[in-house]
């Protein structure tokens, strides 16, 4: 067949209007699709730079020994930029005063992601830093400035060398790698390192190198030099960074991905509803081709290539519209990203056209196949239609077809079977609640008035499609409520995980006998006095009573298995923390000794509920079961532990304390009159880590609020499709009652009567599908808990009621404002 | 045109044991139409005139008998066999019009050259449009045009293809008796521009009259 016929036909269609809602479904799924994944793919890479910004770099790799220039000539070679490090830690002297000095010499370019920002003075503003120290001078943190008495311009004496004081360093983006036992910073330029004369033989120092740049280019060189690292060398990237970043990372791409997946489901409901009825407005016309002379195959051939002609134009303007969407988004969250957002690849073009030919064809070609059954005898017979067909049967392909897609463009199969899942079962469940509930209002007409009777009548008589509209109508309504009511419960419970009082300093190295007088310096500055945890390093040697292999291990796990462990001892359990297996220390365990271990831990290094791990504490060892296994709470930048033990196994091993709190902006100058009072005590501030968590947090969230309008625009197309699908059969019934000599009133007081029960059955399934689902979500994916909101239980039906309510007005419009014959001539 | 022994029997839905039997809507009927004829076939509502008329087109398929169409045996043909042979051979007038709503008066009548993949569907549509008397009206769309326009269009997009054999199922049935009047005279005008032959199904006596001969159906079988 010529492809201009099928052209000219979907130009007519067109034309007639018979296409738009089946377009503009398809354009708001592709244009969800792809403008989530086009932005997501900027922010993607977005976000890994800022997370980039708390290593320094996008990889750093650390030794303790000087690198060899066969890596710098490497990263040369591939084009990526460098930085260097060395840091060691060193008495720093000004006067009579001295301190401990975590010293880090850096060169030029530190740090490569992230900035340094200096303040002229301690506790006054600070701006972003031009470069690093210059040759002969040094920047002081804010608390090593106070514990020496410095002042910018003040000569420090470091090593063999004195240094000017040139400004008061106060964020450092890599500062927070590592947190316990560091020195307050001393940081100086590296040409000055050899004047220190303080790295020597047997020195303890560590060197780094920053390494940035493209992307792939990293990747190559990460690549390349994971397999060359020697003994005592090691490579940092993102992927072992910090767990709050990654989490939040996670958690943002998940968000993003659900609100785009429920923009797809609707948008198939929509498809599937809208050519349901194109279907069955197109039968008669089907049946005039075939006695004009078209076979099945020519018209199956003309329908198909008019709708995949339609689906292309769809997706190409869906792609377009999806781009132009996500220069939004962009322009949204510009203000709060500091690394410019890079192009997006071409590939979520790719993949949202690939959707949206997937959803016309699991969704459209079901019901145009149909067509192929129309008998020609239709013609003159007009109850003779296409067989009956297994909706099931006819959408299951397609719908599988979908769902594999989604599942695999929401890049996290649990959220997706879940979601796809609590749609599979709503559309079950609704469908069986609906049609008992039609049934069952049907019941009622008997005690009722005549438009009721007529009305609740119909219910039954219509049983299917009514069940379908339900269906259709409680699944828009299921998404709509679960993006405004649950959407909210979700974003402010996640919120809440790391509120606004979360900690953002922790104090290490308190000594048992200072946490008292600690407690009255919080409260003589009228800061609630934290909790403070014992902390013991220990070494874990034996599991089972088999040594442990460090050489089994690899990164994260390797460098705990081969330093120290921070232990900790206490009888309750940590308010932050949950016990997901086992029993929490009952004071049965308290005599022979018992161990709780962090889940994640647990499972990286084979730890089991019942295993017998031994430990090293100053010497000694000690050997207790596992009793429970912990879920912690990353996010609530709390004091939290791997290992706990009971308190008799480490009681009398020499023990300091830490502990975390939250310090208003206000209170600055507390951290100074801390580490005057207690200097042996390091203060350690995480606030950045917290301010670029919740910064990404509202980056999210603005663009989840934003794609959120796709979803929202394809509900309500879905309700709109619904409402259209019985609007034909009910013109026509309308004009039959008026030309049997029913008032107006009459004829629309028995089709309120009918959109009440269904407006009101479909609005309270769909609360009950947003609760089931919001509670599935909550727990299985953000493993955060869940509060209903009850606000949902009449929100549900009141939105039923209010769509169905704008249908009756807008059918009856359109039933009555014709004579009664128009529409019967037409059926 | 020929037919012989058609017979259309449907088994009744209900209540076998009780003895009821299947329905025979159609009975022994033996029709021949020579070329260029005009035969009307008349009788009361339920009388089987629209199933014959479905049976001779070749729309639906009968229990038994044959029906010869220009000297090719229809049932012999299988569905899409029996659409090639209408487009090549048959034009359709029907009670409801059966216009396709989202397509004008012009692409209404240029449907089935398209289906046929005629180059010069336009202007063969525009000249038929034309002679039907609705040159003025070719971007209409169905709903905007009265009930005897529709039927206009409908008779230029059944004489457009210059059919062997024209079956009307009651053309004038959905019309005002002027209106009515009209239509006839067109389709007998065009009827025999074209040396068409007619079948006609209606219950109008007076219209039956016009034709040449007039078959008369009651009970499922020929009086």
């Amino acid at each position: 067949m010529n492809v201009a016929l099928p052209l000219r036909m979907l130009g007519r269609d067109w034309r007639a209007g018979e296409l738009r809602i089946l377009a503009v479904a398809l354009v708001i799924a592709v244009a969800s699709v792809t403008s989530v994944a086009f932005f997501a793919d900027r922010v993607r890479q977005a976000l890994l730079r800022e997370a980039h910004q708390l290593l320094g770099a996008d990889v750093v790799l650390s030794a303790d020994r000087p690198w060899r220039t066969e890596l710098r000539d490497e990263i040369a070679r591939r084009g990526l930029r460098l930085a260097e490090s060395t840091t060691f830690i060193s008495m720093a002297r000004l006067g009579d005063a001295s301190h401990l000095a975590g010293v880090k010499a850096v060169t030029d370019g530190y740090p490569l992601r992230g900035n340094l920002r200096t303040a002229p003075g301690p506790n006054v503003p600070d701006a972003r830093a031009e470069g690093v120290p210059r040759p002969g001078t040094v920047w002081l943190d804010e608390r090593l400035a106070p514990a020496l008495g410095a002042k910018v311009g003040d000569r420090v004496e470091l090593g063999e060398t004195e240094l000017t004081v040139a400004a008061i360093l106060t964020l450092e983006p890599d500062r927070s790698v590592s947190f316990f036992n560091i020195a307050p910073r001393l940081m100086m330029n590296r040409d000055d390192v050899a004047k220190t004369k303080l790295v020597q033989t047997g020195s303890r120092v560590w060197y780094y190198l920053l390494v940035a740049g493209e992307r792939e280019a990293v990747a190559g060189f990460e690549a390349w030099v994971g397999s060359r690292l020697g003994r005592g060398e090691a490579l940092q990237s993102l992927a072992n960074a910090r767990p709050e970043i990654r989490a939040g990372i996670e958690r943002a791409q998940k968000f993003i991905g659900l609100t785009a997946l429920l923009a797809v489901i609707l948008a198939a409901v929509a498809v599937s509803l809208a050519t349901r009825r194109y279907t069955r407005r197109h039968l008669d016309g089907y049946a005039v081709m075939r006695c004009l002379g078209a076979t099945q195959g020519q018209l199956t051939r003309l329908f198909a290539w008019e709708f995949v002609a339609l689906g292309a134009a769809a997706c190409v303007v869906g792609c377009i519209a999806g781009y132009l969407a996500q220069l939004v988004i962009a322009q949204f969250v510009a203000g709060l990203m500091i690394v410019a957002l890079p192009q997006p690849s071409l590939l979520p073009a790719v993949q949202g056209f690939l959707t949206g030919m997937a959803l016309l064809l699991g969704f459209a070609l079901p019901p145009l196949l149909q067509l192929k059954n129309v008998p020609a005898l239709r013609v003159i017979r007009r109850d003779v239609g296409p067989p009956k067909q297994g909706a099931l049967g006819a959408y299951g392909l397609g719908a599988a077809a979908v769902a594999a897609l989604l599942v695999w463009q929401a890049g996290d199969t649990r959220l997706g079977l879940i979601v796809l899942g609590g749609f599979g079962t709503g559309l079950l469940v609704f469908g069986v609640v609906g049609f008992g509930a039609l049934h069952a209002a049907a019941a009622l007409a008997p005690f009722t008035g005549l438009s009721w009777r007529y009305g609740l009548a119909s219910l039954r008589r219509r049983a299917r499609t009514n069940t379908v509209q339900i269906l259709a109508l409680s699944l828009g309504l299921t998404a709509i409520l679960l993006l405004s009511f649950t959407r909210g419960d979700l974003l402010t419970t996640w919120r809440a995980k790391t509120p606004p009082d979360a900690p953002n300093r922790f104090i290490v190295n308190i000594q048992p006998e200072q946490r008292e007088p600690l407690a009255a310096l919080f409260a003589e500055n009228r800061i609630a006095a934290p909790t403070t945890y014992p902390m013991i390093r220990g070494r874990y040697v034996e599991l089972n009573g088999t040594p442990v292999d460090a050489d089994a291990f690899k990164d994260r796990e390797r460098r705990l298995v081969e330093r120290e462990f921070n232990l900790s001892f206490m009888t309750a359990l940590p308010a932050h923390n949950r016990v997901s297996g086992g029993a929490w220390f009952a004071p049965g365990d308290l005599a022979p000794g018992a161990l709780s271990v962090e889940e994640g831990i647990a499972k990286s290094l084979g730890w089991k509920l019942g295993d017998r791990l031994t430990w090293v504490v100053a010497g000694q060892r000690f050997t207790a079961p596992i009793t429970s296994v912990r879920k912690l709470d990353w996010d609530s930048m709390q004091v939290n532990f791997f290992v706990i033990t009971t308190p008799k196994l480490l009681d009398g091993f020499p023990t300091s304390y830490v502990t975390s709190f939250h310090l208003p902006e206000s209170q600055a100058a507390f951290v100074s009159r801390l580490s005057q009072r207690f200097p042996n005590m390091t203060v350690v501030d995480t606030s950045a880590i917290l301010r670029q968590v919740n910064a990404m947090m509202d980056q999210v969230i603005r663009a989840v609020q934003f794609v959120f309008l796709f979803a929202l625009g394809a509900g309500v197309l879905v309700l709109y499709a619904a409402l259209l699908a019985t609007q034909d059969e009910r013109v026509h019934e309308a004009a039959v009652m008026r030309a049997l000599g029913a008032s107006r009133a009459q004829v629309l007081a028995a089709q309120r009567a009918e959109f009440l029960a269904l407006g009101l059955v479909a609005g309270a399934l769909a609360s009950v599908g947003a609760t089931a689902i919001g509670f599935a979500i909550a727990q299985q994916v953000f493993q955060f808990p869940f509060t209903v909101n009850h606000w949902v239980w009449l929100a549900g039906p009141a939105l039923g009621l209010a769509c169905v309510s704008v249908n009756v007005w807008a059918g009856a419009r359109a039933a009555l404002s014709r004579p009664p014959i128009a529409a019967l001539r037409e059926a | 045109m020929k037919a012989s022994g058609i017979a259309k029997i449907v088994p009744l839905a209900g209540d076998r044991a009780a003895g009821a039997k299947p329905l025979a809507i159609l009975q022994d009927i033996d029709l021949a139409v020579m070329p260029g004829e005009a035969v009307a076939v008349v009788g009361a509502s339920g009388s089987g005139k629209s199933t014959l008329l479905g049976l001779l087109a070749g729309l639906d398929t009968p229990t038994a008998g044959s029906v010869q169409l220009d000297g090719t045996e229809l049932f012999a043909l299988d569905e899409d066999g029996r659409a090639m042979l209408r487009k090549r051979l048959v034009g359709f007038v029907f009670q409801s019009f059966q216009l396709l709503p989202p397509l004008n008066a012009l692409e209404n009548v240029m449907l089935p050259l398209e289906l046929g993949g005629d180059p010069d569907a336009e202007r063969k549509a525009r000249e038929m449009l034309g002679r039907v008397g609705l040159g003025e009206r070719l971007r209409q769309y169905p709903r905007t045009l009265s009930g005897g326009e529709q039927q206009r269009v409908a008779l230029a997009r059944a004489f457009v293809m210059r059919p062997k054999l024209l079956f009307a199922d009651e053309p004038t049935g959905n019309l005002d008796a002027a209106t009515g009047a009209d239509i006839i005279d067109l389709i007998f005008e065009l009827n025999a521009e074209q040396g068409t032959t007619l079948v006609l199904v209606t219950h109008d006596e007076a219209l039956a009259r016009r034709c040449g001969r007039t078959v008369r159906l009651a009970g499922g079988r020929i009086q």
